[in-house]
């Protein structure tokens, strides 16, 4: 079984995100670069599924970014990972949700096709959750999204728990299929010292826009319809009246209040 | 010249850093006041490979360096001095003489399982009579029927109970003085091997440090390290990839009393605001900052020295010496930043400080640190 997991490399943020007030962006200077932390519990699963599923189980971390993504996929090659692909190309650049998960889809076509794709829920930059759903779809396979057990699995079906409002659903699909997962699927190991010297000596496979055979209007900037238009943090805003008067007629002026800002 | 982390490097300091979080910094006090660290750390320490980062993958190591074994210490000691000096104790005293000196076979038997955490070793050399002065030993061996039949004492032996092998100096020729002084390999369970009583210590009270006695104890011949007769010199290059560790060991005691001073020089409000924003804290902050960081480089770049197969015994005695006050000195202020609250059990920066004032002594006091350079320095 060939098991791909979708990585995706973001700022370190736990500390605490600088948002410039000028431009909107995220401020990286100094920020240091991490996987993303929901996509360490698709890899920890992808690795699981390898070591306690019967017969030869490849897995393959994937991930489209920059030259410097290749740091972060020798840390998935060090956890245990068989091979690491990286999509980089100028081309490539200024990609949304869309225009990302033809690329990676395309990618997975590119390896020959997989039997089981794992992504994180959603990555911590951008939030979105899109991408996995949409590598499904561009593959046109089933998937199931905020997985936080996968119940049973065959080459021919998969059965998983996801994690919805209120409760659980249990799904059944056949595969190939896509899941993305919640941190509530396991706890993601360490990379073994051995391992991180092994990964040293691993090479990551770089793939551009030719290596993919892909539509150029469907990539980068060209294929992304999302436009940014601003980002900004809210201002909350309070403004406090006190109401005077006997019960009655706070309770009216409150009544006349409401209807006013358009709450009644 | 770079002075920067290599990413395996980087991505070592992480996972070490992580492990701690885990599975060391909660349990640290515990251990202080059990005077016990379980074995079960040592087992989950193996499976990371921690013993066996400066070692190749032949002899059951990771294949890594001197300085990703330097920066692993550091960070097991931030967390736990005790676990950082048994680590060190293991790594460069117990197991290190097994890849620098022993023979195939005695690198087969017992450099394997100890850099794969499958067994712990300890090295015996200081004796109630010969301390900085180690040329003194009394401890003998004599060779009786293809036998060595050991007779003496060791003292303040660091992992000595917990140990399945140890290595111990012992004078194997009369009147041949440094000459005469060969490591003899001593499994635990040797007749004759006794493990005395263990040192009630200011610090470090996780780390088993214990007394150890020897009646007629013998092993075999060829138990004998290396060749007969090196036993001095062997010891001497042995204390100076020690000294980095302990080097090592002391940033990571003084980086922790830094970080739990910046914690609470945040939250410690004293006429209206924190602490932190009064200049006496801010000026001990920064001097803590600044002798850590030229603690580690100086540790960092005795490491690499090493690493390079350059000699690094003046380098490894400058980082060590540097680094053990400025870990006292860090823990100091850490605990006068705490006012009050330090001088307690409830904040670890006493710990710290207990923790940090062995690092001046052991593997070398200052003082014979002092003489090692100036010695370095005349033959120049």
């Amino acid at each position: 079984m060939r098991i791909v997991v979708c990585v995706k490399q973001v700022p370190e943020t736990t500390e605490s995100a600088k948002i410039n007030p000028e431009t909107g962006t995220l401020m990286r200077e100094g920020v240091a670069s991490i996987t993303n932390p929901f996509d360490m519990y698709a890899l920890e699963e992808a690795l699981r599924i390898k070591e306690k599923q019967e017969g030869d189980h490849e897995v393959v971390a994937l991930s489209m970014g920059p030259p410097q993504a290749q740091e972060m996929l020798k840390e998935a090659l060090a956890l245990g990972c068989d091979r690491a692909v990286l999509l980089s190309d100028r081309a490539f650049a200024g990609a949304d949700t869309l225009a990302t998960a033809y690329t990676l889809a395309r990618a997975i076509e590119t390896l020959g096709g997989c039997d089981l794709v794992l992504c994180g829920k959603q990555a911590v930059d951008g939030d979105t959750a899109q991408v996995g759903p949409g590598v499904a779809e561009e593959l046109d396979i089933p998937h199931a999204t905020y997985v936080r057990k996968i119940a049973s699995l065959s080459p021919q079906a998969i059965e998983v728990e996801r994690l919805v409002e209120g409760g659980i659903e249990q799904v059944e699909m056949t595969m190939p299929a896509l899941l993305t997962v919640v941190k509530e699927i396991n706890e993601p190991r360490l990379p073994s010292l051995r391992g991180i010297m092994k990964a040293k000596r691993m090479e990551v496979t770089v793939w551009d826009a030719a290596e993919l055979a892909v539509d150029a209007e469907r990539v980068g900037l060209a294929g992304s319809p999302t436009e940014v238009v601003k980002v900004f943090t809210p201002q909350l805003e309070k403004d406090t009246q006190i109401l005077e008067g006997s019960p009655d007629e706070q309770a009216k002026q409150l009544i006349h209040g409401l209807r006013q800002a358009g709450l009644m | 010249m770079d002075f920067a982390l290599s990413q395996e490097h980087q991505l070592i300091v992480r996972t070490v850093r992580e492990f701690a979080e885990r599975e060391i910094i909660p349990y640290a006090a515990g251990w202080d006041e059990q005077e016990f660290i379980p074995a079960s750390v040592f087992t989950s320490m193996g499976e990371l490979g921690l013993f066996g980062l400066p070692f190749p993958e032949e002899y059951g190591g990771v294949d890594a360096d001197s300085l990703a074994y330097a920066l692993a210490v550091e960070e097991v000691s931030r967390g736990s001095g005790s676990l950082g000096l048994s680590y060190a104790a293991h790594v460069s005293l117990g197991t290190s003489p097994f890849y620098r000196f022993g023979s195939e076979e005695q690198k087969r038997r017992w450099l394997i399982p100890c850099a794969q955490g499958d067994m712990l070793s300890a090295f015996a050399l200081t004796e109630p009579n010969a301390g900085s002065d180690a040329g003194a030993t009394e401890t003998t061996a004599v060779l009786e029927d293809d036998r060595w039949v050991i007779n003496g004492s060791k003292c303040f032996i660091t992992n000595g109970s917990l140990a399945d092998v140890v290595i111990l100096t012992a004078v194997t020729e009369r009147g041949k003085g440094h000459r005469g002084i060969s490591n003899l390999i001593v499994p635990t369970d040797s007749e004759g091997f006794r493990v005395g009583s263990s040192y009630h210590k200011l610090g470090l009270k996780g780390s088993d440090t214990v007394e150890l006695f020897f009646d007629d104890c013998s092993v075999p011949q060829e138990n004998v390290l290396g060749t007969p007769g090196q036993g001095f010199g062997q010891f001497l290059e042995i204390l100076d990839g020690g000294r980095i560790g302990i080097a090592a060991m002391a940033v990571g005691i003084a980086q922790a009393s830094l970080e739990a001073s910046l914690t609470y020089a945040r939250q410690r409000v004293q006429f209206g605001k924190p602490i932190g924003r009064f200049q006496a804290i801010q000026f001990k902050l920064a001097d803590m900052a600044m002798e850590i960081e030229m603690a580690r480089h100086a540790t960092w770049r005795a490491a690499w020295l090493k690493d390079q197969g350059k000699p690094f015994t003046k380098e490894a005695a400058m980082a060590k010496l540097f680094a053990s006050e400025v870990s006292v000195r860090a823990a100091l202020e850490a605990v006068q930043i705490h006012g009050g609250y330090g001088y307690t059990e409830e904040f670890p920066v006493g710990r710290y400080l207990r923790d940090a004032k062995l690092t001046t002594i052991g593997e070398g006091t200052s003082e014979i640190l002092r003489l090692v350079i100036a010695r370095r320095l005349q033959e120049m």
